[in-house]
């Protein structure tokens, strides 16, 4: 009999491996998750809610099945911890925001529709920075979330309680959206593997829109392989969301069983390091690039001038699509609703509710927006900022042209101290610099762990960069280089983290 | 409102101004569904009923084009001569309303489907005047609200309201034409016109019905005035939601008489939006804001370029039906009927009538006489549109092919359309019961010619005199003892023939 | 460059709906004219002849058939409304027409 230490210690494919062939049950998987769950979060902070009984219905099913003779999926009763960003029919989305509180949706998204579909059991909704904006967690309207390598640290964001679920062992799968680096960098300060798929890989539909046109769900693993294999069931055409690729998934699970980068050309962009990278985090880079030399891939040094507007393009589209896509939360139709007191009329109970239902850094992204799209202002903001699009797409076109994959650092900086940047908008956003010219060009990106910084302790990531539609290399690059990293270190890396 | 406006004489306005005008038109389509989900459009369900994550404007939904809207805003442009964009976006046009759910319009802005196009629409005189487009684009409907609490539904004093999403989401073609110029005094009559035109050209496109009354098509009239020999327009009123014929061309003349009396007594017009009082036919101003509107509008990302291809645009133009001016002109020279027949029977709402009936089998010349005589008359006394009566065109078509057999003639016919009308069955039924058929019966009819003859020696003897005019006494007194029920050409032939005599 | 004013912060926080407190309207315009002054180099391109990018993607074209699908019932439909009335979502008086 194993016991609940090591169920929770599992990969997600070996979790499956073993429900399928009886040595376990979805229930003994799904209780063993509840029971970390109930033994940690309390600090940890990384669930909004806890669907017991629905994870536990779930997780019967699957044992039912398996008793019936029926086939099951490759991810079949392994627990996932979903963003509180996707809709689940009958549970509560609140997007990190007061405004939702308290929303049960009447319809599933379509990754949750898909999730359960493969039986993935779904053990809850995760924190997040509110309507996924931020890079702490902080901005979450119930708390921040801790990060489990040290509590006092953000462990990242929006995502925060997706990656510090995973890396307190509550769930070994987990879901993430992406819109400037929300799977990547919370993943890369918590020590664990995220991928944010070609945009239009995962429909979006169900998925609270921030940014329509940046927005990505992806998946959010402990290692390489359980990434792919989630990737495997959340992607694909949706013919609900009209952006989505209508065309088959990349190999990303074969990608991951056969990891190499033997005879690869993997580029080094310029752009993305000097002032504002912390020492550690240059060092772990700087081995991996000599890791992957090692291992046979060819460096290559890249020019993207273009890149250094990236920041800046970006905090003018995402604030302007934010703008636009939550002027439904008007008090009106669902969620909260403040000042209806009979004397106010519909536009005064609007902006009451706006005003106590958004938190300051929604505020303030719904400000900037709605000044760059007004009039007089709209072409030298937003028009500009799409233009930069188009050149950062060029640059990257022009480097894919040399090179296979870019790496580069997921995050300047190892995990900052809660409250450290708090009302310090400028020094937020820095956390994404080298996240978001991917959000931007639409192309795929990983994040996984290559290290810990040696003057804090606290792991840093490896970004591995692919061209749209060509997902798979970011897997067969991240799985050799995950395996030559757990063999060096003769362990996974979040072994080395401190028990909670 | 019962604030009184100062108008100046129609006359007097147009003594020095000109008007401009420009008319915004925005059509419902007939599509099964809505716009950007799968929604049913159908009329009169129950209040949300047809609502679904994406036309309640549910956080997480996106919107997913509908290709029959597509098809028809195509089908719209090219019917008004306009060019169909090679590529075009959405856009979105941000606004707070409470019956918008995502408090955006998902419209078009820059990049409208079709533009540069012209609508040539004819006056009552039959001149013809040509309506230059500027662009038609796609859109969607917002919700309905019911103002609670307050004076006869209005906003106006309302304690709340009450909103129904059924109609969010519905398609939307608005079509914007450009300035209006050169109409002079027949301003007004060219914005009726215009708008009865385009009315026609979506009946015929089958992409709406086109029903104003049921706000199928609302029409905005902005208009302004300049001196006359200037350039340079004047500042406009927009009046919206204009909701007939009728209104239209009221409220553009009342809008003239409105900004002269303005002119002429020094003030300026504010650019605002105006409504239209059917009651009064006079407009009034709507609420002044304090800031001016600034939509935000940028392209639409959960939407992706619609990029029509020419063979598919080229598909759908081989594909069109006649337009009605040129099936108007056609008509005109089949009939042989005048400018002005056809003007009469367009006004009085009769030409699909009469179509209908030909295609049931009617010959024109009857259809057209029965739907513009007995039945325009029945309409106009019981104070029905022609399309209400309670008859359908196959069965007029049915009276016309009777009286064509010679079962039935003129006055029977009138008595059978007056059964029909009158709820007593199928023309069929309404002879059968009534006992209505032309006496055809040679037997009978001879006697009663015999007995006619015997009745009247002196005219039978003008007859064999040579008088054959003086038959139709003799047909008369037929007609009487058959109570109108023989074949009159008949009788009149038996009479000669018993009398010996020839026509010419 | 820019200089956002108090004023501008209280124009754009209409616009926006947002009732913000005088204390906020303060604190964001430094803030906005902070973030707005260090992202303005995107007009640095303002003026090259560059095609701007809406979407990631060169989709085209997506559409759906003229099908009906599924609606909510009008219980799923109004389950989160903060007030309803004869299956309708209830809302204050409204203001403005349009
Ligand atoms: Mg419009
Ligand atoms: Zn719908």
């Amino acid at each position: 009999m194993t016991d609940n230490v090591n169920i929770i210690k599992l990969t997600a494919a070996e979790t499956a491996a073993k429900i399928a062939s009886g040595e376990l049950t979805a229930v003994q998987v799904t209780e063993a998750h509840l029971a970390r769950i109930e033994a940690v979060d309390e600090k940890v902070h990384a669930f909004l809610h806890v669907d017991r009984a629905g994870a536990l219905a779930q997780a019967r099913a699957v044992d039912e099945k398996r008793e019936r003779g029926e086939k099951l999926g490759p991810l079949a009763g392994v627990p996932l911890a979903l963003k509180d960003i996707f809709t689940t029919e009958g549970i509560p989305t609140t997007v990190g925001s007061k405004i939702l509180e308290g929303w049960i949706p009447p319809y599933d998204a379509t990754l949750t529709k898909r999730l359960k579909a493969a039986d993935v059991v779904i053990l809850g909704k995760t924190n997040m920075d509110e309507f996924a904006m931020g890079s702490s967690t902080e901005n979450s309207a119930y708390g921040p979330t801790g990060n489990p390598w040290d509590l006092t640290k953000i462990p990242g964001g929006s995502g925060g309680g997706s990656s510090a679920a995973l890396a307190s062992f509550q769930a070994p799968l987990a879901i993430g959206t992406d819109t400037g680096g929300s799977i990547r960098q919370p993943a890369s300060v918590t020590g664990t593997v995220g991928v944010k798929p070609t945009y239009g890989a995962v429909s979006r539909y169900g998925m609270v829109a921030f940014s329509s046109s940046l927005d990505q769900g992806g998946p959010c693993a402990r290692t390489v392989l359980d990434a792919a294999l989630l990737h495997e069931v959340i992607a694909g055409h949706d013919p609900l969301d009209s952006t989505s690729i209508d065309a088959p998934v990349p190999p990303v699970v074969e990608a991951a069983r056969n990891g190499s980068v033997d005879g690869m050309r993997v580029g080094v962009v310029k752009q993305f390091r000097g002032e504002g990278y912390q020492a550690g985090v240059i060092q772990r880079f700087d081995e991996s690039v000599a890791l992957l030399k090692e291992l046979g891939a060819e460096i290559v040094e890249l020019d993207c001038p273009s890149f250094d507007l990236a920041l800046s393009a970006y905090y003018l589209i995402a604030p302007s699509e934010c703008s636009s896509n939550l002027a439904r939360f008007d008090g009106l139709r669902y969620g909260l609703r403040v000042g209806d007191d009979g004397t106010n009329s519909a536009e005064a109970v609007t902006s009451l509710t706006r005003e106590a239902g958004f938190g300051p850094e929604v505020k303030r992204r719904i400000m900037l927006g709605t000044y760059a799209l007004s009039s007089g202002y709209y072409d030298a903001y937003y028009g500009s900022a799409q233009k930069v699009r188009t050149l950062i797409t060029r640059d990257f076109e022009k480097a894919f042209e040399q090179v296979d994959v870019i790496v580069s650092p997921t995050t300047p900086t190892t995990a900052f101290a809660i409250g450290e940047r708090a009302d310090d908008p400028m020094a937020m956003y820095l956390a994404d610099l080298c996240t978001i010219p991917t959000n931007l060009a639409g192309n795929a990106a990983m994040s996984l762990p290559c290290g810990l910084a040696p003057e804090d302790n606290l792991p840093v990531g490896l970004q591995i960069i692919a061209p749209a539609l060509k997902d798979d290399r970011l897997y067969k690059v991240g799985a050799a280089v995950e395996a030559a990293f757990v063999e060096r270190w003769g362990h996974p890396l979040l072994e080395e983290a401190p028990s909670l | 409102m019962t604030t009184t406006t100062d108008l100046v004489s129609y006359e007097d306005a147009l003594a020095s101004y000109d008007p401009v005008m420009g008319l915004e038109v925005h059509v419902e389509l007939g599509t099964k569904t809505k716009m950007f989900c799968g929604c049913s459009t159908e009329l009169g369900a129950e209040p949300n009923s047809q609502t679904c994550p994406t036309c309640l404007g549910m956080p997480g939904a996106l919107p997913v084009v509908n290709a029959i809207g597509i098809e028809s805003a195509i089908k719209i442009g090219l019917a008004l001569n306009c060019e169909i964009a090679e590529w075009c976006r959405f856009a979105r046009k941000n606004y707070f309303y409470p019956d918008m759910p995502k408090n955006f319009q998902t419209s078009q802005y820059d990049e409208p489907i079709a533009f540069d196009g012209y609508l040539d629409v004819q006056l009552e005189d039959g001149e013809t005047f040509r309506v230059q487009i500027e662009r038609a684009h796609m859109e969607e409907d917002t919700g309905k609200s019911l103002h609670v609490g307050g004076a006869t539904g209005r906003i106006h004093g309302a304690s709340h309201s009450l909103l129904d999403y059924n109609r969010a989401g519905i398609p939307l073609i608005e079509i914007v034409t450009k300035p209006i110029e050169g109409a002079g005094a027949r301003a007004p009559e060219v914005a009726r016109a215009y708008v009865r035109e385009l009315r026609e050209l979506i009946k015929a496109l089958g992409v709406s019905e086109a029903r104003m009354e049921q706000g199928q098509m609302r029409c905005d009239v902005n208009l302004s005035l300049r001196p006359h020999g200037r350039e340079k327009f004047g500042t406009r009123s927009e009046t919206k939601n204009v909701n007939s014929l009728r209104s239209v061309e009221r409220a553009a003349r009342f809008e003239i008489q409105r900004h002269a009396a303005v002119l002429n007594g020094g003030g300026t017009i504010i650019q605002e939006t105006r409504h239209f009082h059917e009651d009064t036919g006079s407009t009034t101003s709507g609420r002044v804001k304090e800031e001016a509107e600034d939509y935000r509008y940028f392209p639409e990302p959960d939407l992706v370029p619609i990029a029509p291809s020419r063979a598919w645009v080229e598909e759908i133009r081989s594909g069109l039906p006649e337009l009605p001016l040129a099936r108007r002109n056609r008509l005109l020279a089949e009939w042989g009927i005048s400018a002005a027949d056809m003007q009469s029977i367009l006004n009085a709402g009769a030409l699909d009538l009469i179509l209908a009936s030909i295609d049931a089998g009617a010959d024109a010349a009857s259809a057209r006489k029965w739907w513009m005589g007995e039945l325009a008359r029945s309409a106009n006394e019981s104070g029905v549109p022609l399309d209400g009566l309670a008859i359908t065109p196959e069965q007029v078509a049915r009276v016309t092919e009777l009286v064509s057999k010679g079962d039935l003639n003129d006055k029977l016919a009138r008595q059978v359309i007056e059964g029909v009308l009158a709820g007593e069955g199928t023309p069929d039924e309404v002879v059968e019961k009534r006992g209505l058929k032309v006496v055809s019966d040679e037997g009978a009819l001879t006697t009663a010619v015999e007995e006619a003859i015997a009745g009247n020696p002196g005219i039978a003897d003008k007859i064999r005199g040579g008088k054959v005019a003086a038959a139709g006494a003799l047909v008369g007194a037929v007609m009487k003892a058959t109570r109108g029920q023989a074949d009159a050409a008949r009788v009149k032939e038996l009479i000669l023939e018993k009398l010996g005599v020839s026509e010419g | 460059m820019p200089g956002i004013t108090r004023e501008e912060v209280a124009h754009l926080a209409r616009l926006a709906r947002l009732e913000l407190k005088p204390e906020e309207l303060e604190h964001f315009a430094g803030q906005l004219d902070d973030i707005i002054g260090a992202v303005a180099r995107v007009s640095e391109v303002a003026d090259q002849d560059v095609p701007p990018t809406s979407h990631p993607l060169p989709l085209t074209n997506v559409m759906r058939a003229d099908e009906v699908r599924p609606s909510l019932t009008p219980e799923q439909a109004l389950s989160g409304a903060p007030a309803q009335e004869q299956q309708r979502f209830k809302v204050p008086q409204i203001l403005g027409e349009d």
